[in-house]
C-alpha cells in the first residue's frame, strides 16, 4: 500500500453518494481521549476514577439569548455516542435530492439540537435548552451515571438498556408516546414493524423493551473481507476468525461481548448449519438459546477458542480495524454493519473493492436506543414531554435521513406513511439508469414487513448483493438468523469477564523450558553486570 | 526578612491544595475500594485473589519484563548520546539535543501511528512480533525522558574532577568508570524512574501497536469496565507498591553512589 493511498483513505470527509463518509473523523478524538486516560493513570495514579476517561464535553447549545424570565423553560440533558447525530453545516452541494413522492430535498443547515429547540418551541410553545454530552462506550456511560452525572435521555446499546431496565433505573415512556393519531408522534408512526416486534417481544423481568426504550440505530455483525484473497464462502463462517490459514490477517473486536459471540458461533458451527436445524420452525429461538449460553462448560470452551483467536489474529481493535482494512494491512475484519458500510465506502474512494458477509451460522442483531433516566426526569412531566418529543423529532423522516447520512448507520425508522426513507435507500444504492449488471434487491422485510412487497425493491448494481446495501438493509435470510444477545447479569458478567481477562493476560504456564532458559540467562547477565559495576574499584585498582 | 518567609510559606498553599485534591484524596479512595467488597465491607479477598491467580501474576511479570527491557534499551541508547552531547563540546550540541527532544512536542498517539507505518514497512506484518514492536514503540516514546536527565547531569559534571583523575594517572576508561559514571548516577536513576514507571502502565501503546496481551494498565481498565472497582483499585494499589519499591531502589542507589563514589576523589 502506498503512503498516498493511506492518507487519502484516512482523510475522510469526501462528499460521496453513499452514506457514512462524514462520520469517524472522531478517530483521533477517541485516541486522544485514550491518551488522556493513560496520562491520568500514569501520573496521578487516580485510576480509581474512570470518569476521568470520559469525554464529557457538555456543551450548552442555546446561547443565553432571550428567555424573558419565563419560569417554564425546560432543560433536557442528553447523552449520546460520539459522532452520532447530525451536526449540520452541510456544504450546498451536499443537499440530497430525493425522488420520493414530494421530491424532498434534505439539507442539514443547523445542528439537529438547534433545530429541535426551535421545533419544540414552535410546536409545544415551550422553550427547551438541550445540554448535550457524549460518551465513548456503554461502560463509560454507566460509570458516569454511577459517579453522579445525571441525564434525562441517553442512547446506550441494547444490552446496557437491558441492564438499566433490570436495575429499575429507567422511566417508562408515556402512553401518549405510542398514540399514532398524534401528529408529532413520528416514532410510533414510522418505526419498522420488524424492529417494533423485537422491542415488543424481548422482555426483562416480564417487561418488554418497548415500555422503556425507543430505537435509534440498528444493525448486524459480520465480516468485512477482501474478495480477492478470501472467498465469500470462507467469510460466511465465524471460523474464519480463528483460521490458521489467515494468521495475522484478521482483526477481532476488542470487547468481550462481540468476541464471545463469535467464539460461540465457532463452537456451535456444526449444529447451527445442520439442514434440520436450519429448516426447523423455531430456528431463531434455538439460535438465541445457544448463543446466549453462559454455563461454565460453554464459557471454558469459548475461552479456548478465544485464546486460539488471539494467537491467530492481527489484533484486537476497537477503532483501528477500519483503517487497517482500507489500507490493506489485513484481509478480514470482524465488524458491525454500520462500520462495515463506512469501511467499504472508504475503500471505494481508492478503487479498492471490499465486501461484507454475515456468517451463515447466525449473527448478532444490535440496537442503540433512547431511554429516559428515572432519577433525571424525577417526575417532571414537562421534562418527560421534551424527552419524548426529542425522540420523535429524531424519528421525523427528513431528520432520520440527515442522521443516517451523517452517521452511516441504519435507522430503525422505516418511515410509515412517508416514503422518504425508502427514497433515501434508493438514492444511496439504486443503480444508474444505464447500468448493465443489476439485481432486484427486496427490502420490504424492513419497510413493510413483507419481503415480497413489490413497492420496496431496489434496483441496485449487482455487486451490492454483498456490499453496502447488504450491510445496511440485510435481506430476510440474514434476519432469519439474527438474534439478540441478552445482557449478562452480575454473576455471569463477572464470570465472562474473568474468562476474557484470562484470554488477554500473559499466562506464565505458556512458557516453555526454552523460554525459561532464556529468561534465566538474561537474569544471570544482568546480575553479572551489576556485580562487575559494584566491584569495579577492585577491578581497576589491579590494572592501575 | 520575616515578611519574605511568611509569603514564601503562603506560596505553598496552592501546591498543598493540589496535592490533597489530586494525590491524597484519590489515593484514599483507591485504598477504600481496594479493601472493601461490592457492598462496602472490609475484605482482603481482592489482595488474595490477585496473588493466587496465575493470570494476574503473569500480567505483573509481563509488565515488569516489558518495562525493564524498555528501560535498559533506553539507557543503552541514551547514555552515549547524552555523553557525547554534553562532554564532547560539539558546537551544535544543543541543536542535536533539540532534535532528540523534538518528538516530545508531538502528541504520542500521532508518533506511534507513524511508527506503526514504518514498522509495517519493515516487518510486513505487525502481529508477528508483538513484544519486539512494543519495546520499539515504548523506547521511541520514552527515549527523550531518559536523555534529558542524563544530559543535564553530565553537563553539570565538574571538569576539574576529571582532570584531576587523569593527572593522578587514570586512563580514559578508568576516568569514565570511576568518576563520570558514578557522578552521573543521579541522572541514570531519574531516567529509570521516568521510563520504567510509565512503561508498566501505558497500554495505549500496546493497543496501538497491536500487542493483544494485557499489561497492568489494561488489566486495571478491564476491571473498571465491568464496574468491578474493588479489584481494579487493588491492582492499582499493587502497581503503586511496585512503583514505590522501584523508586526506593533507584533513589537509594543514586544517593549512596553520589556520596561514596564521588567522595573517593
Amino acid at each position: 500500500m502506498t503512503a498516498g493511498k493511506e492518507t487519502r483513505a484516512l482523510s475522510g470527509t469526501e462528499n460521496r453518494k453513499s452514506s457514512g463518509s462524514r462520520r469517524r473523523k472522531g478517530l483521533n478524538v477517541s485516541l486522544t481521549v485514550f491518551a488522556a486516560a493513560a496520562a491520568i493513570l500514569v501520573t496521578t495514579m487516580a485510576a480509581g476514577m474512570p470518569g476521568g476517561a470520559l469525554a464529557a464535553e457538555t456543551e450548552s447549545q442555546t446561547s443565553a439569548q432571550t428567555s424573558s424570565g419565563s419560569g417554564e423553560k425546560v432543560t433536557l440533558r442528553i447523552a449520546n455516542w460520539e459522532e452520532y447525530i447530525d451536526e449540520g453545516g452541510w456544504d450546498e452541494e451536499e443537499a440530497i435530492e430525493l425522488e420520493d413522492s414530494e421530491n424532498t430535498v434534505i439539507f442539514g443547515e443547523n445542528s439537529m439540537i438547534e433545530d429541535f429547540e426551535a421545533w419544540y418551541l414552535e410546536n409545544y410553545g415551550v422553550e427547551v435548552e438541550v445540554e448535550y454530552s457524549t460518551f465513548g462506550t456503554n461502560e463509560d456511560l454507566y460509570n458516569q451515571m454511577t459517579l453522579g452525572n445525571n441525564f434525562d435521555l441517553v442512547c446506550p446499546s441494547e444490552y446496557m438498556f437491558m441492564k438499566l431496565i433490570a436495575e429499575g433505573r429507567l422511566q417508562p415512556l408515556s402512553e401518549s408516546f405510542f398514540d399514532p393519531e398524534i401528529e408529532e408522534n413520528y416514532y410510533i408512526r414510522g418505526v419498522s414493524d420488524y424492529i417494533k416486534n423485537i422491542y415488543d417481544t424481548n422482555t426483562i423481568n416480564g417487561e418488554p423493551w418497548s415500555k422503556y426504550a425507543a430505537g435509534y440505530m440498528w444493525g448486524t455483525t459480520g465480516i468485512v473481507y477482501n474478495p480477492e484473497e478470501i472467498t465469500e464462502e470462507e467469510a460466511s463462517h465465524w471460523a474464519l476468525l480463528a483460521d490458521p490459514k489467515y494468521k495475522g490477517q484478521v482483526t477481532i473486536k476488542d470487547n468481550v461481548r462481540d468476541s464471545y459471540f463469535a467464539a460461540l458461533g465457532i463452537l456451535n458451527e456444526e449444529e447451527l448449519l445442520q439442514p434440520d436445524f436450519v429448516n426447523s420452525d423455531n430456528r431463531l429461538e434455538q439460535i438465541a438459546e445457544r448463543m446466549n449460553r453462559t454455563d461454565d462448560e460453554t464459557v471454558a470452551a469459548a475461552e479456548d477458542i478465544l485464546k486460539q483467536m488471539k494467537e491467530n489474529a492481527y489484533s484486537f481493535e476497537s477503532d483501528s480495524g477500519k483503517a487497517d482494512m482500507v489500507t490493506g494491512k489485513v484481509l478480514a475484519n470482524y465488524q458491525w454493519s454500520g462500520d462495515a458500510v463506512y469501511t467499504l465506502d472508504q475503500a471505494e474512494i481508492d478503487d479498492y473493492t471490499l465486501a461484507y458477509a454475515v456468517p451463515e451460522e447466525c449473527t448478532n442483531i444490535w440496537f442503540d436506543g433512547w431511554v429516559m433516566i428515572r432519577d433525571g426526569i424525577a417526575g417532571n412531566a414537562a421534562k418527560q414531554q421534551a424527552a419524548e418529543a426529542f425522540i420523535n423529532f429524531m424519528s421525523r423522516p427528513d431528520n432520520v435521513v440527515r442522521n443516517m447520512y451523517y452517521i452511516g448507520y441504519t435507522s430503525v425508522i422505516a418511515g410509515g406513511d412517508s416514503d422518504i426513507i425508502y427514497a433515501y435507500a434508493d438514492w444511496c444504492y439504486g443503480a444508474e439508469e444505464d447500468a448493465e449488471n443489476t439485481i432486484e434487491y427486496p427490502v420490504g422485510f424492513f419497510f413493510s414487513g413483507d419481503d415480497s412487497d413489490p413497492d420496496y425493491v431496489i434496483t441496485a448494481e449487482a455487486d451490492q448483493i454483498n456490499r453496502q446495501l447488504y450491510a445496511q438493509y440485510p435481506p430476510k435470510d440474514v434476519l432469519d438468523r439474527a438474534v439478540v444477545m441478552q445482557y449478562f447479569d452480575q454473576e455471569n458478567n463477572q464470570k465472562i469477564n474473568q474468562m476474557w481477562v484470562n484470554v488477554r493476560c500473559f499466562n506464565l504456564a505458556s512458557l516453555t523450558w526454552q523460554d525459561w532458559t532464556k529468561i534465566g540467562a538474561g537474569v544471570v547477565i544482568v546480575l553479572a553486570a551489576v556485580v562487575v559495576f559494584k566491584k569495579r574499584d577492585d577491578l581497576f585498582r589491579k590494572k592501575i | 526578612m520575616k515578611m519574605f518567609r511568611f509569603s514564601r510559606k503562603q506560596l505553598c498553599i496552592p501546591y498543598a491544595l493540589f496535592l490533597i485534591c489530586f494525590v491524597v484524596l484519590p489515593l484514599a479512595v483507591i485504598v477504600y475500594y481496594a479493601f472493601t467488597d461490592g457492598s462496602g465491607r472490609f475484605t482482603l479477598d481482592n489482595l488474595i485473589s490477585f496473588f493466587t491467580n496465575g493470570n494476574t501474576i503473569g500480567t505483573l511479570c509481563y509488565s515488569v519484563v516489558i518495562a525493564a527491557v524498555v528501560t535498559a534499551v533506553c539507557l543503552l541508547i541514551a547514555y552515549p548520546v547524552a555523553y557525547v552531547l554534553a562532554r564532547s563540546g560539539l558546537k551544535r550540541g544543543p541543536v542535536i539535543l533539540m532534535l532528540f527532544i523534538m518528538p516530545m512536542w508531538i502528541n504520542f498517539t500521532l508518533r506511534i501511528t507513524a511508527l506503526k507505518e514504518i514498522l509495517t514497512l519493515l516487518e510486513g506484518n505487525l502481529s508477528l512480533h508483538p513484544f519486539l514492536n512494543t519495546v520499539i514503540g515504548m523506547t521511541y516514546d520514552y527515549l527523550p525522558f531518559m536523555i534529558l536527565p542524563l544530559y543535564t547531569t553530565l553537563l553539570q559534571l565538574d571538569n576539574s574532577l576529571l582532570e584531576a583523575a587523569s593527572d593522578l594517572g587514570a586512563g580514559p576508561a578508568a576516568v569514565f568508570f570511576r568518576v563520570t559514571l558514578p557522578l552521573s548516577m543521579p541522572g541514570v536513576a531519574s531516567g529509570i524512574t521516568m521510563t520504567f514507571l510509565p512503561a508498566m502502565t501505558n497500554y495505549v501503546i500496546l493497543d496501538m501497536i497491536y500487542n493483544s496481551t494485557y499489561i497492568m494498565g489494561s488489566l486495571i481498565g478491564s476491571y473498571f469496565n465491568i464496574y468491578d472497582w474493588n479489584n481494579g483499585s487493588m491492582i492499582s494499589l499493587i502497581l503503586f507498591a511496585v512503583i514505590c519499591v522501584v523508586s526506593l531502589i533507584t533513589g537509594g542507589e543514586d544517593q549512596d553512589d553520589a556520596r561514596n563514589r564521588g567522595a573517593v576523589l
